[in-house]
């Protein structure tokens, strides 16, 4: 294979991928039919996503934006949070136990809880997409400050800097690749967070569009909210993963 | 204060009669690393003295407190036990004045050749108050220092794309360019090749010749202390003291030619013999 096939090739490998993984699930309903309410072949998905657009636009839509409501908070509180807990060794020891013991507690566990308080509907999906979500972030942002190299922080302590200035000149830059591969993983999680969610407590929502459509043996459709959620994921990780290109390239050596 | 009282029983001993004040002072300096002095006592009763704009090199074998000694002076390691003046005054927090560079250039990846060698001046008072302000009297400064170390072009280029001495050179600009009355410097070359090391010796001393700040080089490299330095210390192993003291008159600017003279040898064997090595030195034990 000579240099540019093979750089096509490289180009083209995602599609091809995915394309031949729903060949192959497409081929293998057909071969062994497999009923539909058991597993509907992709073009059976299609089909119930096209007839109902409107009703899983309308639910999708919504999934969205609860999703990027938990993302969002999960950004500007997992990043204080990692930027507190990674500059202070002290803040750190002292948290350590109680955030793995609050990563560890199943969040789905939590909905109930969160719809008594706040009762049905957007605001505890948001709240569980944001609890899924914020604690990779903070995770990797507190290590991207606390593995700082010993040299660098003392060539800026040796020119009289302060915490605060050995923070935004060396502590953040530093973190920002850390950051965006977290956002990358946040992002995923923070949908799961809000599905999980709405299919337990919600009347709106792709979760609950689930819920209700596999109640109802309309198994079809609930394959096509599924392929809609995780497009939706693959389009907000690209959208992540071109802002780590854009703000944290230096971290991507290139080969010259 | 008792630091003061042992540092006049020092200066009475120890002070050559012909020397001026002494810059940098350190007497019957200790330290012990561990919070309550159970760790590994790095540094015992060392003396040394450095007078303004001289270039020091300190050498010993592996682990003896060579880079601990670094830290002492720039003030980021406090001493358990002595003082360290420098200019008179005692060192109890970091200083301001100090340019540092170390074995790993650590250059800021994030940042150009350029951005690396400006970072001291967005940092140390009084520049940083007026940085923005002076933002391209400060680049055309930096450029001039870059070129100066034989780096014109080389300004946007990024760590990773430079080579390992090249990067050195960046860190040298950069520890330089706020002007700092003392130079330290931990082995800077030591993870070079031999060509570009000799190369670096001559930019270095170059730059010394123009700006005589004081210099402070540790390195176990006998070699580039005879070339670099004016006076050598040899310190013993842990816990580190100085066993021997040369004064390198050798005449400046010194070239790679003088390596092969025998003076320069003789320095070099006289330096080797005060170096004690009782147990085979596990290599790399003093970073």
């Amino acid at each position: 294979m000579n240099r540019h096939t093979a750089a096509v090739m490289n180009k083209l490998s995602p599609w091809l991928a995915t394309l031949g993984f729903f060949l192959i699930w497409e081929a293998s309903c057909r071969v062994f039919s497999i009923p539909t309410f058991v597993l509907p072949a992709p073009s059976d998905a299609l089909a119930a996503l096209i007839k109902d657009f409107d009703g899983i636009w309308f639910n999708a839509r919504h999934t969205l934006f609860t999703t990027l409501c938990g993302f969002a908070v999960a950004i500007v509180f997992g990043l204080l949070l990692g930027i507190v807990v990674g500059a202070s060794s002290a803040v750190y020891r002292a948290l350590n136990p109680l955030l793995v013991g609050f990563n560890s507690v199943p969040k789905v566990a939590l909905v109930p809880i969160l719809v008594l308080w706040f009762g049905i509907g957007t605001v505890p999906a948001i709240i569980t997409a944001f609890l899924v979500a914020f604690f990779p972030i903070t995770v990797n942002v507190a290590t991207g400050i606390a593995t700082m190299e010993p040299e660098l922080r003392d060539v800026l302590r040796s020119l009289g800097a302060g915490r605060i200035a050995i923070l935004t000149k060396v502590g953040l830059p530093r973190s920002l690749p850390y950051f965006f591969a977290s956002l990358k993983v946040a992002i995923t999680l923070a949908f799961v967070g809000a599905v999980i969610s709405e299919t337990v407590a919600s009347n709106v929502g792709i979760g609950y569009l689930m819920m209700s459509a596999s109640a109802t043996f309309l198994v079809p459709l609930v394959f096509a909210a599924l392929l809609v959620i995780a497009a939706m994921g693959v389009v907000m990780y690209g959208i992540t993963a071109l802002l780590e290109k854009r703000y944290a390239g230096w971290a991507m050596r290139k080969r010259r | 204060m008792a630091g003061e009282q042992t540092m006049g029983n020092v200066q009475a001993i120890r002070k050559p009669a012909e020397s001026p004040e002494p810059f940098i002072q350190l007497s019957d300096v200790g330290l012990r690393y561990g919070e309550s002095g159970e760790g590994v006592e790095a540094l015992r009763g060392l003396s040394l003295e450095i007078a303004k704009g001289e270039f020091t090199a300190v050498v010993g074998p592996s682990g003896c407190g060579k880079s601990t000694l670094m830290r002492l002076i720039s003030g980021l390691t406090p001493s358990s036990a002595g003082g360290v003046l420098i200019d008179g005054k005692r060192v109890d927090r970091p200083l301001k004045t100090v340019g540092m560079a170390f074995q790993n250039s650590a250059l800021l990846p994030w940042r150009t050749a350029l951005e690396n060698v400006l970072l001291p001046l967005e940092v140390v008072q009084p520049h940083r108050r007026d940085f923005r302000r002076n933002k391209a009297r400060h680049a055309e400064q930096a450029r001039a220092m870059l070129a100066k170390v034989g780096l014109n072009g080389a300004e946007g280029l990024y760590g990773w794309e430079l080579s390992g001495g090249m990067q050195q050179r960046v860190s040298l600009c950069r520890a330089l360019i706020h002007e700092p009355e003392i130079l330290l410097l931990d082995e800077p070359f030591g993870a070079l090749d031999a060509f570009t090391r000799e190369e670096l010796w001559d930019t270095l001393q170059q730059l010394w010749l123009e700006r005589r700040f004081t210099a402070l080089l540790v390195t176990h490299d006998l070699p580039e202390a005879v070339y670099l330095a004016d006076s050598v210390h040899v310190i013993s192993e842990r816990p580190g003291h100085v066993v021997h003291t040369s004064h390198i008159d050798l005449p400046r600017p010194r070239t790679p030619e003088i390596c092969f003279t025998p003076r320069f040898t003789e320095y070099i064997h006289e330096l080797r013999s005060h170096i004690q090595r009782k147990t085979p030195a596990i290599a790399g034990a003093s970073q």
